[in-house]
């Protein structure tokens, strides 16, 4: 029965607090002693015209919070929690809300309306609400609806279609849901505020009209009529008219055809002469036609020209117009917007544009754009300026390195120029241009770079000079180092080029991340990005002296933020970011340092391990609850660097793993640290044993835990072969818990539904997993206890036959398959003869192997062979 | 108005350094973990004896442990490694008594201090590996494919050396080869191989000063014939290097992996500043110490193939020093010395010391044993060396003059 709660929704809205908490506390307790009572006084008081509007509000916004949530646990909870609740209890809720729709308080109309839709994600995938779409659109049929009634009604039918995937309804509700949505779209018959609920559902219903969309008249029906809502004269309506042109743009490309010439023209005015919010979405339908033939054009290049879907070239047959449209619109500028990341202007989205119209035509574009830049670059007022080189900086990449490196080979002088004398917007750009310069061409490892060592002293000079200029300009500039550093990498002989001015590089870079002038969160971060940059791609060997000398720079710098005074919650915030790029720099010294051919070089950290370490475990200590990601990171590489003398201070780091490992909420630490784990195990080898009960304790309640993000489970497996290697016989005592672990993920695998793309994505990392365990089980096992793993054998060779059963299996899973079944005739020996003797299956799949490109496979394939040869013939 | 997420790098670097960091991590922890399983398995293989040919075979299948060569040995790790390189080295045998015929047969050396190991050059890189199978270096030389400057010398190959590195100078001395560009030169013989590997290294760069693409020199050791003269100047001759003793190599023999009579090492204070045993002090023990291996039936045992047993345990004893088969036992050799009758070892008056020294791979084989009991007590000294030459030249005479007849 409902029950009076109008008293509690409003004093839960008190400014006192204390009444507040009473509140709060009444309804919660409410809601524990009878959920179905409480739901449905819920719905009651949502519909009573008579309440006021602060409690149905309040009473619509739990009801919606008892049906969904953002995290999948919680949302699963809550459904489960809905479906068990009694039937006469949910149509009376169902009642209400749809009694609601018609209600002339538009609040609680448009609430009512959210939370059928929440309701409707829950029970129309059950087939629990059949009657629903029929109720809703005799809604918008039936001669006395009121147009507050349409409009809720088609507002619900928008959301009910966000939330529910286009399987759930039949092709007849769908016709009918695009019906009404379409009628509600015409002008001549229906307010305002119909017509834009009605466009706004017709968004969220285009992906269920994929039928329709086929057949050539109702889709010129549905176009025509979204193109005339684009002419309304109402901003909101005509923005999400062409919200609609743009998903469509995306969705059904390959029927554009016929409708090119007016959808240009409509866009076109938009660009020109629509408020902002509109010409943003007109802007957004040309980037949409670009991302669709960029990717045609990569599928097609990689599937020898036949990819079953035409390509249109609408970019390539409007090019002359479109450009032209675009470069206006970056001459519309707005001032000291830049840095305010929720900003999204004309301007910005031309430039976008601009950008991916070079990647989908290349070349073609230069003619158009580079007359632009040339007439502009020169100019003195600071918008002609930007937009030049905003124009240069967008089209780098799609043209041809040839054509663009003649340009910037005339163009460089004069923008490093303009880094030194530009106004402020201008820097920026440039900066950033200078920085796509060095993405796109400057790759020496590649064979070609605009850089040489004729330019190089120069740009260097000029970069570390506007290094100090303002942040803004700072960060882009430590951008550009990043790109020019990254051109090094791996680049032999050329990169002694940058040596030489490594050392100043890595001075103005720390100068930039602790500069006093100004405190810029987004510059320190990006002069410690390329600092890591610049170390990652240096070569080691003429820079080792450096990096030994930048060590105790860093390492002064990350216990100066132990001591920092922490008083408020912003403090500490400050603190953890900043010992995040600390613990990031040293992270990737250590793994550069540790890669190093000569012990002299790798003597660099073993040496300071123990301050390292020190100040790491203090950086954890700053914490209560959780462990610092960085952190975790840099001594996994830590671990990896010492080797078995990481044991000494395994005592003090062992509780923060354990922490680590339990942070189900923050599932990347949790996965980061299972990582470390085995880092760990590696470094310490048998060393390690007095810790393993406790770590595998906690990995098996990892991988039975609910709650636990999924993607973190396979690392968990592969971290078993890590430590079964590492103890060997010892992992006996985990077999009989870890074993049946993986038994029951491999049969999980088996009934996984294989037309859905991301779990089978996932079903591969889990095989691959589990592969891994085994095998490492198995070699560890290899000396002493083989038959320790007789028992499980057949469910692996069950395993192993599914997997040999399927299809298509990327190499990365065809390789751990090949190396198990080598594992397991190479333990278990002759024991496995039955299961391998009369195998065609698994002879043709090594036959497979052996013919395969890769070297890797081959080779774990001829083993493999050899092996079950071997035992074969005894 | 905000950006949809689909457009938000513009003009902002999509740059996330930390996912970089994760990525790079795993890719790091995912290469460690395979090459630990790739050794492993690569160790059933090689450690395991090459299968015997069936005869029920119903076709002849070439033989698949032949298609594993050193440079997937590199990939061994820890024990496997240790024991793999230790059946790769030619360990020359330390001598206890002069063998005839030294003028004729053999070839004398200087040994240069430091570390003996095999130096590996394939694939743009050269790997030095010590006796334990521990990497000395990574580095590039002028080997053939030694580094990554050589990319249009013909096909891929690898070489491998013998050598010591010397500390002092940063120089590899080469003793000997075992390969040059994939041609095996296991079963030639010294004198082949020693002619060979002067030429070769000639060919190549390899004795140059050190520079970008050559880290280290490699430098030939002299040898010459072990006449009067040879010995003389192995023995007192000027070398760039610190000496320690003196090899002599058996002509006609193979490059044979493992303990060989046919190579032998002497030493006396003169050439060498280790000639008697240390402890890990650096001091001389008073009593002469010695590793064993223990077996399962308690003997303790020399690393010779095969095994010389000094001893054996008492089976309570090894139970209540949780001692396994396997263990390296360290022994003190009492008062009471080595009883030899025939050329044979009696008894060894042994004193349990403890286990022995983790890194340690192998048990004392037992002509060093025996070298080093006589360096205490009477040594083989260089006079008997040259005073074996000089009967041999006359045996030599006879010899010519039989013929003659």
């Amino acid at each position: 029965m409902a029950m009076e709660i109008t008293q509690y929704l409003l004093a839960a809205q008190s400014a006192d607090a204390r009444v507040r908490t009473e509140a709060e506390s009444n309804l919660r307790q409410f809601q524990e002693q009878n959920l179905p009572a409480f739901l449905l006084s819920l719905s009651v008081e949502l519909a009573n015209s008579e309440k006021p509007i602060e409690s149905r509000r309040l009473a619509g916004i739990v009801l919606k919070n008892s049906l969904d949530a953002k995290d999948a646990v919680t949302k699963e909870r809550l459904a489960q929690q809905w479906m068990a609740v009694d039937i006469a209890f949910k149509s009376q809720i169902k009642e209400m809300l749809l009694l609601t729709l018609a209600s002339s308080v538009r609040e609680a109309r448009h609430t009512s309306a959210q939370v059928l839709a929440k309701v409707a994600s829950i029970d129309i995938p059950r087939k629990q609400w059949p009657e629903l779409i029929a109720y809703l659109l005799n809604n918008m049929t039936k001669g006395d609806s009121s147009a507050d009634l349409k409009q809720s009604t088609l507002e619900t039918l928008g959301y009910v279609c966000e939330e529910i995937s286009h399987h759930d309804l039949g092709q007849d509700e769908v016709n009918s849901i695009l019906t009404a949505v379409v009628q509600g779209m015409n002008l001549a018959e229906n307010s305002p505020e119909v017509r834009l609920a009605a466009t706004k559902a017709l968004y969220n219903a285009l992906e269920f009209a994929e039928t329709n969309f086929q057949n050539e008249m109702e889709r010129t029906y549905i176009m025509k009529m979204v193109c005339e809502t684009a002419l309304s004269k109402e901003v909101e309506i005509r923005q999400a008219a062409f919200e609609c042109l743009a998903s469509i743009a995306s969705t059904y490309y390959d029927v554009l055809e016929a409708y090119m010439q007016a959808l240009f023209e409509l866009t076109s005015n938009a660009v020109k002469g629509d408020v902002e919010a509109v010409a943003l979405q007109a802007i957004e339908f040309w980037s949409s036609i670009c991302d669709e033939e960029i990717e045609l054009q990569e599928y097609e290049s990689a599937d020898t020209g036949d990819s079953g879907h035409p390509h249109s070239r609408f970019i390539e047959k409007s090019l002359s117009y479109l450009v032209p449209m675009l470069l206006e619109t970056l001459l519309k500028q707005e001032e000291d917007v830049d840095q305010d990341d929720s900003i999204w202007n004309i301007s910005m989205a031309g430039g976008t544009c601009l950008g991916l119209v070079a990647r989908t035509v290349g070349d073609a574009i230069l003619p158009l754009v580079m007359p632009f830049v040339e007439a502009n670059i020169a100019q003195p007022d600071w918008r002609c300026q930007e937009a030049a080189t905003l124009a240069f900086g967008s089209i780098l990449e799609g043209p041809t390195v040839e054509k663009l490196s003649v340009l910037v080979h005339s163009g460089l002088d004069f923008l490093l120029r303009l880094l030194k004398d530009g106004n402020n917007h201008v820097k920026d750009t440039t900066a950033w241009t200078i920085g796509r310069i060095f993405e796109y061409l400057h790759s020496p490892a590649g064979g070609f770079s605009v850089i040489s060592s004729d330019n190089l002293p120069k740009v260097v000079e000029v970069l570390l000079e506007s290094i100090k200029d303002a942040p803004n300009v700072a960060a882009k500039v430590c951008w550009a180092i990043y790109k020019l550093a990254e051109g090094y990498e791996d680049a032999g002989r050329h990169s002694s080029l940058f040596t030489p001015y490594i050392h100043r590089i890595i001075e103005s870079l720390l100068f930039a991340a602790s500069r006093t002038d100004v405190d810029d969160s987004r510059l320190r971060s990006a002069a410690y990005e390329s600092l890591n940059e610049v170390v990652r791609c240096s070569n080691i060997k003429e820079t080792s002296q450096i990096i030994r000398e930048l060590l105790p720079v860093i390492l002064q710098k990350l216990s100066q933020t132990l001591e920092l005074q922490i008083v408020s919650s912003d403090d500490k915030e400050k603190q953890a970011d900043l010992q995040a790029s600390l613990c990031g720099v040293l992270q990737v010294i250590i793994q550069k340092v540790s890669s190093a051919d000569d012990l002299e070089t790798r003597s660099i950290i073993l040496t300071q391990a123990d301050q390292i370490m020190f100040l790491f475990l203090n950086v954890f200590a700053c914490r209560s609850s959780t462990v610092h990601e960085e952190a975790m990171l840099a001594i996994g590489a830590l671990a990896h660097a010492t080797g078995s003398e990481f044991g000494k201070y395994l005592p003090d780091f062992y509780k923060y793993l354990e922490m680590g490992l339990q942070n189900f909420e923050e599932y990347q630490v949790c996965s980061i640290t299972v990582g470390v784990v085995g880092d760990v195990v590696r470094a310490l080898n048998d060393k390690v044993l007095p810790y393993c009960d406790g770590i595998m304790q906690l990995l098996l309640a990892n991988l039975s835990s609910e709650a636990l993000d999924r993607s973190v489970k396979p690392p968990i497996f592969s971290v078993f072969s890590d430590i079964a290697l590492s103890i060997e016989e010892n992992f006996e005592k985990y077999v009989p818990y870890a074993v049946p672990m993986m038994q029951r993920a491999a049969e999980l695998c088996a009934q996984m539904d294989p037309n859905d793309d991301e779990l089978m994505e996932y079903g591969n990392q889990l095989k691959c997993s589990i592969f891994e365990a085994y095998s490492g089980i198995l070699q560890g096992f290899k000396n002493s206890k083989s038959e320790v793993m007789l028992p499980y054998a057949p469910h692996l060779w069950q395993f192993i036959e599914l997997v040999l059963r399927e299809q298509h299996r990327d190499v990365q899973l065809t390789k751990a398959l090949a190396a198990v079944m080598g594992d397991l005739a190479d333990v278990l020996g002759t024991n496995t003869k039955a299961l391998f003797g009369d195998l065609k299956a698994c002879a043709n799949f090594l036959g497979e192997c052996l013919g395969s490109d890769d070297d890797d496979l081959k080779k774990t394939a001829t083993w493999t062979q050899d092996r079950i040869r071997s035992i074969l013939v005894s | 108005m905000a950006p949809s997420d689909l457009r938000r790098p513009y003009k902002r670097p999509q740059l996330s350094d930390q996912q970089r960091r994760r990525e790079l991590s795993l890719k790091r922890q995912e290469q460690s973990r395979d090459a630990e399983l790739q050794a492993r398995r690569l160790a059933s293989t090689l450690l395991s004896l090459p299968p015997e040919q069936q005869p029920s075979d119903p076709e002849p299948e070439p033989s698949s442990s032949t298609d594993y060569d050193l440079r997937d040995a590199s990939k061994l790790k820890g024990p496997a490694a240790r024991k793999w390189f230790a059946k790769q080295l030619m360990l020359p045998e330390w001598m206890i008594d002069v063998p005839h015929r030294l003028p004729h047969d053999w070839y004398v050396l200087p040994r240069p201090a430091g570390r003996r190991c095999f130096v590996v050059s394939s694939d743009g890189t050269t790997i030095s590996r010590q006796r334990n199978g521990t990497v000395l270096h990574r580095f590039p030389s002028a080997l053939p494919h030694g580094s990554r400057n050589r990319d249009g010398s013909g096909p891929p190959s690898y070489s491998i050396l013998d050598c010591i590195f010397h500390e002092m100078d940063q120089t590899y001395y080469v003793i000997d080869m075992v390969c040059w560009k994939n041609y095996s030169y296991y079963n030639c013989s010294t004198e082949f191989r020693f002619t060979w590997l002067k030429e070769k290294l000639a060919e190549t760069k390899a004795c140059d000063p050190p520079s970008y693409y050559h880290k280290y020199r490699f430098s030939l050791v002299p040898w010459s014939r072990c006449d009067l003269a040879g010995l003389h100047n192995a023995y007192a001759g000027e070398v760039p290097f610190i000496k320690d003793g003196i090899l002599f190599y058996n002509k006609h023999a193979h490059y044979q992996p493992g303990n060989t009579p046919l190579a032998l090492v002497w030493k006396d204070e003169h050439c060498s500043q280790y000639v008697i045993d240390t402890d890990s002090k650096g001091q001389v023990p008073s009593h002469q110490q010695v590793v064993l291996e223990l077996q399962d039936d308690g003997k303790v045992t020399t690393s010779d193939d095969p095994p010389v047993v000094f001893s054996c345990l008492n089976l309570d004893f090894i139970q209540q020093s949780g001692l396994q088969s396997g263990c390296l036992l360290r022994f003190a050799i009492g008062d009471g010395g080595l009883t030899i009758v025939d050329g044979k070892l009696e008894r060894a008056d042994l004193h349990y010391v403890g286990t022995s020294n983790r890194a340690r791979a192998f048990a004392d084989t037992y002509s060093k044993i025996m070298f080093q009991s006589m360096a205490r007590g009477s040594p083989l000294r260089i006079d008997d060396l040259v005073a074996s030459i000089s009967s041999s030249d006359d045996e030599a005479d006879t010899l010519d003059v039989e013929m003659a007849v």
